[in-house]
């Protein structure tokens, strides 16, 4: 069903083949549909493809990490093409500047913003498709257009009882005008969309054929494996080229900026020769640091001038005026991705020329660094998407691309890097930790009136987009608390009505790399905000879900994914002794999602166990529902992962932490049941890939609140944690 | 050289006793549907049979294989309950981790006297899936035993 195709191939392919063949441009004016005799001045972005054949051709540029995304594209467009799905064949794209998101204004798959960005525009290219079919067929026999009607893959005539496929229509309706503005199918006509439909990559995942980035093979193929500095920001000082040199397949010792890259046959003999290696290295730019001085760092800048986010109203004044005032400080730490699949790239980079075999979540950064590193002008840089052995945001950084160029340029050859499980945890770009810390007060109702803010985080777009820096505020750093001014991310601010609002922050100068992590600070930010809340619920004398509501009084998705989780998981039922049942709600990338916990606490030995996540999720129109379900399954069990377990441990100024047995995620048995309710809502489409994050953290600590009477303001709620809290109260 | 019976072929490899089997099946043998993932036998990517038996194909050397009959993901008819279990019921995401799911699953599966679901899954705590398929792994492997036991009745 899933077909690869180099870049070379899809381009020669898509331009030469007879056919009709519409794409969709982005311009500086939006969206415009173009037929192929355009092609050479607007690429598409999204395309497919009908051939005399009777086949349907459809590229997808964004990347499958398995999310669904090959699929629930290629939904929208044969929905409203109105092609019969057998004859569909979906092909993953290569990097193009037309590929790029219609949000984010590039080519990447983060921010879930592959289905909403691309909803409209696509439903349109489908329509456009099917309205220049039927014109084709309706010329052919010479009846009027309104007499023809597209079914599954074919026109068909009912007055005389003909029928063209769309094979045989096909070449006639490539010579027609595109129209601008073609009548999308109502919602009761949608064939595919709102229906689970298999996902296409699933076949060859379970047969063990799909092909991710280490499986990449080609010609003459170099294994490079890089020796890197134990702690942050230290040089070698010597090493034994010799004895790696000596080592059975050892072929090359290249010394690159990020270390000594031992370059071999196999892996086997990679590794075997890196051992040898023995690298002395200095210690580096901050020898002492460890989990301990970071937190105290973060905590310590908490006292420091601060940058002003948001000032609505007076919010330090009504705070002090108020009835009650509430003030807590809240920790979270790095958290590391750790794919399944490590990070991997090929590369092979020629004279005038350079291919890169990556899985990579951004063609379009990949192609920018490959094009720096080798010097050659990214038309040159041929990107070939591999499978993605899951994302997590990870694979959006470029680092593995830059690694694999380098290493291919200095040795002339083909070369796959290979970073073990231990680099891959050590070598991270992390979930940026932060403090935060907040006041605020209520009134003689328990109203919340005022809300103050302090935030610091190492800065997430230091490494992305430096120039997104302005003021000294880091808008990824504050997603769920401040809409940043013209972000993509809309409404992705602190959703309770709070009159009197004072956000503030400052950039931490932690060393250790932060990146985006499934829902970037959204998972962070909604565990302070929801925890916090909670705190002020009670401090209220008010229910949870009550006061929640009591504060989101104009809110109708936040208060409709609240009264539906509530009602589905028996909010308010008794609960058996020793359990706790909490709840929480956040809006991120366009949808609005909101769980409750059912957790038991081990008095004697501090664990937690998560009987039950009940969630609702409103986001808009659904495409592809079965894999939005696994999504928010995924997302809430990566978030109970940072809940209950997960911390990146440092020592001597570098990571710690190095494999699935010191960096512990979670396992089958401490997955709770999950039930997830899709809210039926008409409102603009939303994204579904991070949106089951933010809530679940939230959510289990608060349930560990009502099952103890104990308020942990940090994650992960370890056994440790655990026991030093209820010992404390 | 090295004697290695897989998926019914035996195979000669010119490499040293001590090379993990992992290796040699991805990198000599081109059976790449074995993923690498931990090297430290703690995540279970890379599980194959070896004699009917789930093992981490990271973890031993291809010298200690010898001579034994080693099943991979490929090898593994595609008509298997579990694998069609896996379909049915949409269980991978990435599904970078999902071969050696599959594989510790079949094994699990036809363990003699037989294993119900429960107990299957109370086995599958050593392996790891990063993108939270647990769900639909439990579902895949309750349909996996329908699907063994309607073909036992069907013979």
């Amino acid at each position: 069903m899933r077909t690869s195709m180099t870049r070379r191939a899809f381009l020669k392919g898509s331009l030469a083949a007879a056919g009709l063949t519409i794409g969709v441009s982005v311009t500086p004016f939006g969206h415009r549909l173009l037929n192929a005799s355009e092609i050479d001045s607007f690429s598409p972005n999204v395309w497919f493809k009908i051939t005399p054949d009777n086949k349907v051709a459809i590229f997808i540029g964004n990347s499958e990490m398995g999310q669904g995304v090959l699929t629930a594209l290629s939904m929208i467009i044969a929905d409203e093409l109105e092609a019969d799905w057998k004859q569909v064949r979906v092909i993953q794209g290569g990097a193009k500047e037309e590929f790029k998101s219609p949000i984010l204004k590039v080519q990447i798959t983060v921010g879930s913003a592959s289905v909403r960005g691309f909803y409209e525009p696509l439903r349109k290219a489908g329509a456009a498709g099917r309205a220049m079919l039927i014109k084709a067929a309706a010329e052919t026999w010479k009846v009027p257009e309104n007499e023809c009607k597209a079914l599954l893959g074919t026109v068909k005539h009912e007055k005389s009882n003909r029928t063209l496929t769309y094979g045989q229509l096909c070449l006639k309706a490539a010579k027609l005008q595109v129209p601008e503005n073609p009548p999308l199918k109502n919602e009761n006509e949608f064939r595919y969309m709102g229906k689970p439909m298999p996902r296409v990559d699933v076949p060859e995942k379970v047969s063990g054929k799909a092909v991710y980035g280490l499986d990449v093979t080609v010609k003459d193929l170099h294994y490079a494996v890089i020796a890197r500095p134990p702690a942050y920001g230290a040089k070698p000082l010597s090493f034994d080229q010799k004895a790696a040199e000596q080592v059975k397949g050892v072929e090359k010792i290249v010394q690159i900026p990020q270390g000594i890259a031992v370059c071999a046959k196999s892996i086997d003999a990679a590794l075997n020769g890196r051992n040898v290696l023995k690298v002395n290295w200095d210690k580096g730019a901050l020898p002492e640091m460890d989990n301990s001085s970071i937190e105290k760092s973060l905590m310590e800048d908490l006292n420091k001038p601060m940058v002003s986010v948001v000032n609505t109203g007076d919010a330090k004044k009504v705070i002090s005026e108020a009835n009650k005032k509430i003030e807590a400080t809240y920790f979270v730490p790095y958290v590391a991705h750790a794919t399944m699949e490590p990070m991997n790239c090929t590369a092979y980079v020629r004279d005038d020329q350079c291919d890169v075999w990556a899985p990579t979540q951004s063609q379009t950064v990949a192609q920018m660094v490959a094009s720096q590193v080798s010097g050659l002008p990214p038309a040159k840089i041929n990107i070939h998407t591999t499978f993605l052995g899951c994302g997590l945001g990870r694979r959006a950084r470029p680092d593995f691309v830059a690694e694999a160029v380098g290493i291919s340029k200095a040795i002339g050859k083909p070369v796959k890097v290979f970073w073990t499980r231990e680099e891959d945890i050590k070598y991270d770009a992390f979930r940026a930790p932060a403090s935060h810390r907040i006041e605020a007060g209520l009134d003689t109702q328990g109203q919340l009136i005022g809300w103050s803010h302090k935030v610091v985080s190492p800065s997430i777009l230091k490494d992305i987009a430096p120039a997104a820096i302005k003021g000294g505020i880091d808008f990824y750093c504050l997603w769920g608390l401040a809409d940043a001014p013209g972000s993509p991310m809309w409404n992705n601010r602190i959703q309770y009505e709070i009159p009197n609002l004072f956000i503030e922050f400052l950039i931490s100068s932690l060393p250790a790399p932060v990146a985006p992590w499934r829902s970037v600070q959204n998972g962070p930010n909604a565990f302070v905000i929801e925890c916090f809340i909670d705190e002020l619920a009670h401090a209220a004398g008010k229910d949870p879900l009550e006061f929640r509501l009591q504060n989101l009084k104009n809110n109708m998705r936040a208060r409709r994914v609240l009264e539906t989780v509530a009602e589905k998981a028996g909010w308010g039922k008794p609960i058996p002794k020793g359990e706790g049942r909490g709840i929480a709600q956040h809006a991120c990338f366009g949808s609005y999602v909101a769980q409750v916990a059912e957790i038991s606490v081990n008095k004697k030995d501090g664990t937690i166990k998560v009987h039950r996540i009940v969630a609702a999720v409103d986001c808009g129109p659904v495409v592809n529902p079965d894999p939005l379900v696994a999504q928010i399954e995924g997302g809430v069990i990566n978030s109970l992962g940072t809940a209950l377990k997960e911390e990146v441990k440092f020592a001597n100024g570098g990571v710690k932490s190095a494999n699935f047995d010191d960096y512990n995620v979670m396992r089958m048995s401490e997955v709770p049941e999950i039930q997830v309710h899709i809210v039926k809502s008409s409102e603009k489409i939303g994204g579904i890939g991070e949106v089951g994050v933010p809530p679940a953290a939230p959510a289990v600590a608060n349930a560990f609140f009502n099952a103890t009477g104990v308020r942990v303001r940090r994650i992960p709620l370890s056994p440790k944690t655990v026991m030093e809290a209820l010992k404390k109260a | 050289m090295i004697s290695l019976h897989v998926n019914g072929k035996v195979y000669q490899v010119d490499v040293s006793n001590d090379t993990p089997l992992l290796w040699v099946l991805r990198d000599y043998l081109n059976l790449k549907g074995t993923k690498y993932s931990c090297g430290i036998g703690e995540c279970g990517s890379c599980t194959v049979h070896v004699d009917g038996k789930a093992v981490r194909s990271c973890a031993i050397s291809v010298g200690e294989v010898q001579r034994k009959k080693i099943t991979t993901i490929e090898g593994l008819p595609e008509n298997h309950p579990v694998k069609k279990a896996w379909i049915k019921e949409q269980v991978v995401q990435c599904g970078y981790c999902q071969p050696g799911v599959i594989m510790q699953v079949a094994a699990l599966l036809s363990q003699r006297p037989a294993l119900d679901a429960d107990q299957i899954i109370t086995k599958m705590d050593d392996v790891i899936c990063r993108c939270g398929t647990y769900p639909r792994i439990k579902r895949g492997i309750k349909t996996a035993i329908q699907m063994t036991k309607k073909e036992v009745k069907k013979s």
